[in-house]
């Protein structure tokens, strides 16, 4: 009987400690997103817009392990993966090529990534958008979209062979999610009351909070997209730390000059926008260059938060600003700021080499067009066989209790008690509201 | 004079709170009530224990005003808070003894019509 080796051939122990961390860290950041997104929401939808996020967490999963894997990280072409690794064919403890930890991990790692995509966009459409046809959409997206962009940028890609840069996931995850986002939007609609009411964040402790605990797991993401504990992994850990630093105290001063006050709200995005800047750039720039992304990140994506409220489009949770338009800043500031003194790769047009930044442009207009086009597609295709959103009472009465038949914030006052032996007839006891 | 409460559904409110802004109808007070009156009772399920919410989230109104705004304020409110489904609300009109603006010591009529009128 031959035994399995306790390591597989190439695999190093350091490196595989940390990847397991790493994919745990990640692996939070899509219930820490679904508090930030609670938080962002009216009262009546908090559980609704968390379970957005929970679902991700499962179609996400299911559908990466039968068949996103596969696509977004087998050869195939340029375009899309093969069909090598559905089901998880051949994912086993000896790595992948170029790699020192084992394939399974590399799977889990990467399966992480995929589910906070999903989990993202889901912030466009929040509060209207019925839970079922939500559920149908993120199994189709996570492959449709995300499985593709996830192979042109790091699955051996056509963006990857040009030598487009992207460290942690600025096309897949931030480009992607953000542009998907706008389609959503515009497909699904705006909220009944939008443009005529306030319609508030009910709890901004959630939404620091939330931020909070993205930003921890974002150290997770970012220093795990070296795949190592070498110094791509080192570099980009510690730009995480810089550069949202900077975003924030931008952030405030842009508060201040437009409102005279720094907000809570406004902080905890601007975490969010520092940490989707570095995500692409991270292991590929200087510290130095990372705050400065960090500031000048800040800047679009303010303008963007302010302006869209006074359109039409009710991309509600603003995923393209935070996300989609902050990825693409990130994206382009590789292209002037990379350095191969850090990075040993390639330079930008700063250090001499203005062909960079041509092929992270061109990312940078491919990506977006990708992941809206083929958004609205799927929705509008969705939205042939079942209705999208909830009908007007059930939006007015709230997410929570039509699509979940429960509440956030339940009191049990007045609530009776159904047991199987009473039955709903027979004269039941009042609950306990404690 | 008269007080006019009105308890509607919770997420008429905001339009009801229109209605009443353009029929110049000002001063309301506005609370967070549970109640019953007749709707179907929501099943909820919370783990393996399934409740009927007996008692329905609605926000009381109560608008003091003097006699020419009773009608208006009525029909403001019947028209903004309707749905035509069981759950709508009800309006109660009582009497109203005396008014007394703190801030002024105007009483009764002085009292309940808007400042600037």
């Amino acid at each position: 009987m031959t035994e399995i080796p306790a390591l597989a051939a190439g695999v190093d122990t350091g490196d595989t400690a940390w990847m397991l961390v790493a994919t745990a860290l990640v692996l939070m950041m899509t219930p820490a997103l679904g508090l930030f997104y609670a938080g962002l929401v009216r009262g009546k939808n908090t559980l609704n817009t968390f379970m957005m996020c929970i679902a991700a967490l499962a179609v996400a999963t299911v559908m990466w392990a039968l068949v996103g894997y596969s696509f977004a990280f087998d050869e195939g072409n340029g375009i899309i993966g093969g069909f090598d690794h559905v089901f998880l064919k051949g994912v086993t403890f000896a790595p992948r090529e170029e790699s020192t930890i084992p394939h399974l991990l590399f799977m889990a790692f990467q399966a992480t990534f995929c589910i906070v995509t999903v989990a993202l966009v889901s912030g466009a459409v929040v509060e209207r958008m019925r839970f079922g046809p939500f559920m149908i959409f993120a199994a189709l997206w996570s492959v449709l979209v995300y499985a593709v962009l996830a192979h042109w940028s790091f699955g051996g890609g056509w963006l990857q062979e040009k030598g487009t840069l992207d460290f942690a996931g600025g096309i897949p995850v931030e480009m992607g999610s953000g542009f998907s986002a706008l389609a959503a939007a515009l497909v699904v609609g705006a909220r009944k009351d939008y443009g005529r009411q306030a319609l508030l964040p009910h709890n901004a402790v959630y939404v620091l909070l939330g931020a909070g605990l993205l930003w921890f797991g974002w150290f997770g993401f970012n220093g795990g997209s070296g795949f190592s504990t070498g110094n791509p992994s080192v570099l980009a850990f510690t730009n995480t730390l810089l550069t949202p630093a900077c975003t924030l105290v931008v952030w405030f001063a842009l508060d201040l000059l437009r409102g005279r006050r720094v907000t809570a709200v406004g902080a905890a995005t601007a975490i969010i926008v520092g940490c989707v800047g570095i995500t692409p750039a991270g292991g590929f720039i200087s510290p130095g260059w990372a705050m400065v992304l960090g500031a000048v990140a800040a800047v679009p994506s303010y303008a963007i938060i302010v302006l869209r409220p006074r359109t039409r489009v009710d991309e509600t949770l603003d995923v393209l600003a935070a996300h989609g338009v902050a990825g693409l800043t990130g994206i382009l500031f590789i292209g002037f700021f990379a350095q191969m003194k850090w990075n040993d790769v390639s330079d930008g047009l700063f250090y001499g080499d203005a062909g960079q930044l041509g092929l992270q442009a061109l990312a940078a207009l491919a990506t977006p067009v990708y992941a809206f086009v083929v958004t609205f597609v799927l929705l509008k295709v969705i939205g042939l066989l079942t209705p999208l959103r909830a009908d007007e009472h059930d939006e007015a009465v709230g997410m929570d209790v039509t699509q979940h038949g429960e509440e956030a914030y339940a009191t049990g006052e007045g609530a009776i008690l159904i047991t199987p032996e009473s039955g709903a007839e027979a004269e039941p006891p009042v609950a306990d509201p404690v | 004079m008269k007080l006019v409460i009105a308890i509607v559904r919770p997420e008429k409110a905001n339009d009801v709170l229109e209605a009443l802004y353009r029929a110049e109808v000002r001063g309301v007070s506005m609370s967070r009530v549970q109640g019953h009156g007749g709707e179907l009772e929501r099943v909820e399920t919370y783990r393996g224990t399934t409740v009927k919410m007996g008692l329905s989230e609605k926000v009381r109104l109560e608008i003091a005003v003097s006699e020419p705004f009773v009608e208006p304020t009525i029909e403001a409110l019947c028209e903004s808070a309707r749905t035509g489904e069981v759950g709508d609300g009800k309006i109660f009109v009582v009497a109203l003894e005396r008014a007394i603006r703190i801030r002024t010591g105007e009483t009764d009529h002085g009292a309940v019509t808007p400042v600037g009128k």
